[in-house]
């Protein structure tokens, strides 16, 4: 029972002998990590290493792409999500995820964009919509410069608006985890800077994992980061350590720019 | 001007060569799609000059054609039966349209989307004549005795639904015509779907959305397109000739009494007419007849075409993005 | 929460319940129709279907005029109408890009949707009313319905080829009509023979512009200026006689078009099947 306690405290995640294909490309493999809650977890690793699939297996949105197969056992709050009889739509709505590009819905206005998430849950009480629309984009930092304009569409904006845009739809639905999938990786050296301020503040209520190609970013955002090369993790340790004592020879290569 | 002013240029230096002569050419051929289309116009407004000067838009807005003793023509009821028509083969028949788009896009593995979207296209490969003969020997039978009496025991209290069935009709042509514009509805719809990025689906699902909330978010992101297919849809449906003949029972009147009776509609009238009229003034009538469904049908074409075209672009420029 | 989300799943079981079903109500007239095609058909099916001409009342007879007929007609309309679509569907693809070609891709698109009695009665105020209902004047009709069919799929066969072939001929100094005529056409050779079979797929089955450019013929071919008989017309008519041997013949008549329809179809998801 306290082994149990503690589970829950420490760890929102806990990967076992994950296993994840395309096809019959295998692009993980018995991947076995811990990933603790109220902090930033960074994945890193040359392209094509599997590190957004890995992103992707934790809300089980890997399986909605075409012959996408995945195996083993993602623990989330104790509760193995790919157990038989656990919903995967439920789960998704427990985590906001935050893609390479952002993806405002171009037909719905700012506000509409921020509320799908909550309309779609049936909440119909336009007070309560109001005021967590507005919460939400105080969040993100975005009401004082839309606030005026909350009908428009939400492809008006800038990119880097846009994507904080997406960050106040995930947050809208009051998830206990955000995932981000690269998410500065199209947007100006400015707005990156912003989003990236945001992530350490999410991390004081949620759990950010957040993949990146971009060391110098998981070096400034994260906690902990994982390294993963060939669909395997080699690494996985507190950031400090990582990035100034790595103890594999492949993670030194890759963080000092050898290859990647 | 300045295209001709260019090849004489060359031609006087002798630099005319092959690969100009084959512009020449392949430009030629393409403007000859132009001529023609004009060409058409000219033929038709030439063709019911006779109708046009006699009845002026009197033909439009009138309700009668007696070619036998007054020799009077007008198009009001035609224009009524086209459109009735029309509307209920798309009431019928968009529902299940995009029903099946969104299958093929959203729903059925990429294996049996391919057998079902060459079964679909197999329906738009039957000729119009065929399906007027299963209209007439299969369809209406069927109808007659089983579908609509059982409509009329439901629904007889409404005027729409009462009086007496023969089994050909306003509500049976409608029915064919439903058949016929499922196959245009739906591959276009589902081109419309599949153009739809990704992330945008990807973005509602990590929200928690289910597979059907999914596909209304695809559906209003694909909007314009859809309207665009129910468009071209409802091109097909005015225009269709030989089906509706067969089935409708080509009766010209003002308001039919029932959607179990017969009517007429513009295609119908001309195919049914066409090798009996007599004298100048009645071909020349069924000619204005033609051009009136060409110039209806010209404006949803051209209306479908643009609203298509808008949202592709709409795709295309935020992809970019 | 926990109620609202047991509704919306019954909504999404209901959808999906729905969009199958709509598959089934589209399938359920494509099968009744090629099913009563074939049964009512293959009663007809006879030697002296394929031999004999059009009967008159309560004799036997065929279809083979009719035959001869549709042959005679479409090939003229494929003389007229192919190298049109295809010489357009080369300009759309080679010179797209220029205003014009917009004009010429869209008026083309709206040309493919216009209803083809409309088509007809432009062949019947043009020929017909000059040199009488003759074959000139319903292949003249058919023509104008391939040409967009033909000039769109020569298009997209052509956009298919990779540039890396059209600039390795012109690197070789051939000049460019001919990398267009003799190398670039020909490889879309399989694309552009789909858009012409997929043309003669549609106008076999025309009827509506053959009543008023042709009308009504039960003889043989007797010259280019003169009616001849034709397939689906034929359907029209002996469908709406009172005749039992033209029924027969009409059902008859609509399976021998539907193995040709059903043949051009298989044959072309076999030629555009090889390109993935």
């Amino acid at each position: 029972m306290v082994m149990q306690y503690e589970l829950k405290t420490m760890y929102k995640f806990e990967v076992e002998d994950l296993n994840a294909w395309f096809g019959s490309k295998q692009v993980l493999k018995n991947i076995r990590m811990k990933i603790r809650d109220r902090k930033v977890t960074a994945i890193i690793g040359p392209s094509g290493c599997g590190k957004t699939t890995l992103l992707r297996c934790l809300n089980r949105m890997h399986e909605t792409t075409p012959n996408a197969r995945v195996s083993g056992k993602v623990f989330f709050n104790g509760i193995n999500i790919y157990d038989e009889d656990v919903d995967p739509v439920q789960i998704r709505r427990k985590m906001g995820m935050i893609f390479q590009k952002p993806n405002p819905f171009p037909m719905m206005s700012i506000y509409d964009n921020v509320a799908i998430g909550l309309r779609l849950n049936g909440v119909k009480d336009r007070k309560k919509l109001d005021s967590i629309v507005e919460r939400c984009l105080r969040m993100v930092g975005l009401w004082e410069e839309v606030k005026d304009e909350l009908n428009a569409s939400g492809v008006s904006l800038s990119g880097g608006q846009q994507q904080r845009l997406c960050i106040a739809r995930a947050l809208a639905v009051e998830p206990e985890v955000i995932l981000m999938d690269e998410p500065t990786s199209a947007l100006d050296p400015i707005s990156a800077a912003k989003i990236e301020m945001l992530i350490r503040n999410l991390a004081k209520d949620y759990t950010v994992v957040i993949v990146t190609h971009n060391m110098q970013q998981a070096a400034r955002v994260s906690d902990y980061t994982a390294f993963l090369y060939l669909g395997e993790l080699v690494e996985y340790g507190p950031t400090k350590q990582i990035f100034e004592k790595p103890r594999n020879e492949l993670t030194e290569k890759y963080i000092t720019g050898s290859f990647g | 001007m300045a295209l001709k002013k260019y090849y004489f240029h060359k031609i006087l230096n002798g630099e005319f060569k092959g690969d100009d002569m084959f512009k020449l050419v392949s430009n030629f051929f393409a403007l000859s799609i132009l001529l023609i289309t004009g060409l058409m116009v000219y033929e038709l407004v030439k063709g019911s000059w006779l109708s046009i000067q006699r009845f002026g838009p009197w033909f439009i807005v009138g309700t009668v054609w007696d070619p036998v003793f007054t020799q009077t023509f007008s198009t009001l009821p035609l224009i009524l039966g086209t459109l009735t028509t029309s509307l209920i083969a798309l009431a019928i028949g968009v529902p299940i349209s995009i029903g099946v788009g969104l299958l093929l896009s959203e729903y059925a593995p990429k294996r049996f989307a391919w057998l079902v979207s060459f079964l679909v296209e197999l329906l738009a490969a039957i000729p119009s004549v065929i399906y007027g003969l299963w209209g007439i020997f299969i369809l209406i039978p069927f109808l007659r005795h089983n579908a609509y009496p059982f409509i009329q025991s439901a629904l007889g209290f409404l005027p729409l639904f009462s009086g007496p069935i023969y089994g050909g009709g306003v509500l049976t042509a409608g029915i064919v015509l439903a058949i016929m514009i499922i196959p245009i509805v739906s591959s276009v719809s589902r081109d419309v779907f599949t153009a739809v990025p990704r992330s945008q689906r990807e973005a509602v699902i990590s929200l928690g959305a289910t597979k059907w909330e999914t596909c209304k978010i695809v559906m209003s992101y694909a909007r314009s397109g859809i309207i665009g297919a129910i468009i071209l849809g409802l091109g097909r449906a005015i225009g269709e000739t030989m089906a509706v003949t067969m089935v409708i029972g080509n009766k010209f009147k003002i308001l039919p009494s029932s959607l179990f009776d017969a009517w007429y509609t513009m295609a119908a009238i001309i195919a049914n007419e066409f090798t009996e009229a007599t004298y100048d003034l009645y071909v020349s009538a069924l000619i204005e007849v033609g051009l009136v469904l060409l110039m209806v049908s010209l404006i949803v074409n051209i209306l479908a075409r643009l609203l298509i075209w808008r949202m592709m672009k709409f795709v295309r420029g935020v992809v970019q993005e | 929460m926990r109620d609202s989300y047991s509704i919306r799943r019954i909504k999404d079981r209901l959808m999906l319940i729905l969009v199958w079903s709509s598959l089934i109500l589209a399938l359920i007239p494509l099968f009744s129709i090629l099913l009563e095609v074939f049964f009512n058909g293959v009663r007809a099916i006879s030697l002296e279907f394929f031999i004999l001409p059009t009967p008159t009342v309560g004799e036997t007879g065929g279809i083979a005029n009719a035959i001869q007929g549709t042959l005679v007609t479409l090939g003229l309309a494929s003389l007229m109408g192919v190298p049109i679509g295809l010489m357009t569907g080369v300009f759309l693809s080679e010179y797209g890009g220029s205003k014009l070609s917009y004009l010429v891709r869209f008026i083309n698109d709206v040309l493919t949707g216009l209803p083809s009695i409309v088509i007809g009665i432009f062949g019947y105020t043009l020929i017909v009313a000059s040199i009488g209902f003759s074959v000139v004047a319903a292949s003249f009709a058919l023509a104008i319905i391939m040409i967009p069919i033909v000039a769109r799929t020569t298009e997209e066969a052509l956009k298919l080829v990779p540039a890396s072939i059209r600039e390795a001929a012109l690197a070789l100094g051939i000049q460019r009509w001919k990398t267009t005529v003799f190398i670039v056409l020909s490889g879309a050779k399989k694309g552009i023979v789909t858009g012409v079979l997929l043309a003669l797929a549609r106008i076999a089955g025309e009827s509506a512009p053959i009543l008023v450019t042709m009308g009504y013929w039960r003889w043989w071919f007797s010259g280019f200026n003169k009616p001849v008989s034709n397939l689906a017309l034929n359907i029209y008519l002996f469908a709406i006689s009172p005749f039992e041997n033209w029924r027969v013949l009409a059902w008859g008549s609509a399976l021998f078009l539907m193995v040709l329809m059903l043949g051009i179809n298989i044959l072309i998801r076999v030629l555009t099947r090889e390109k993935y």
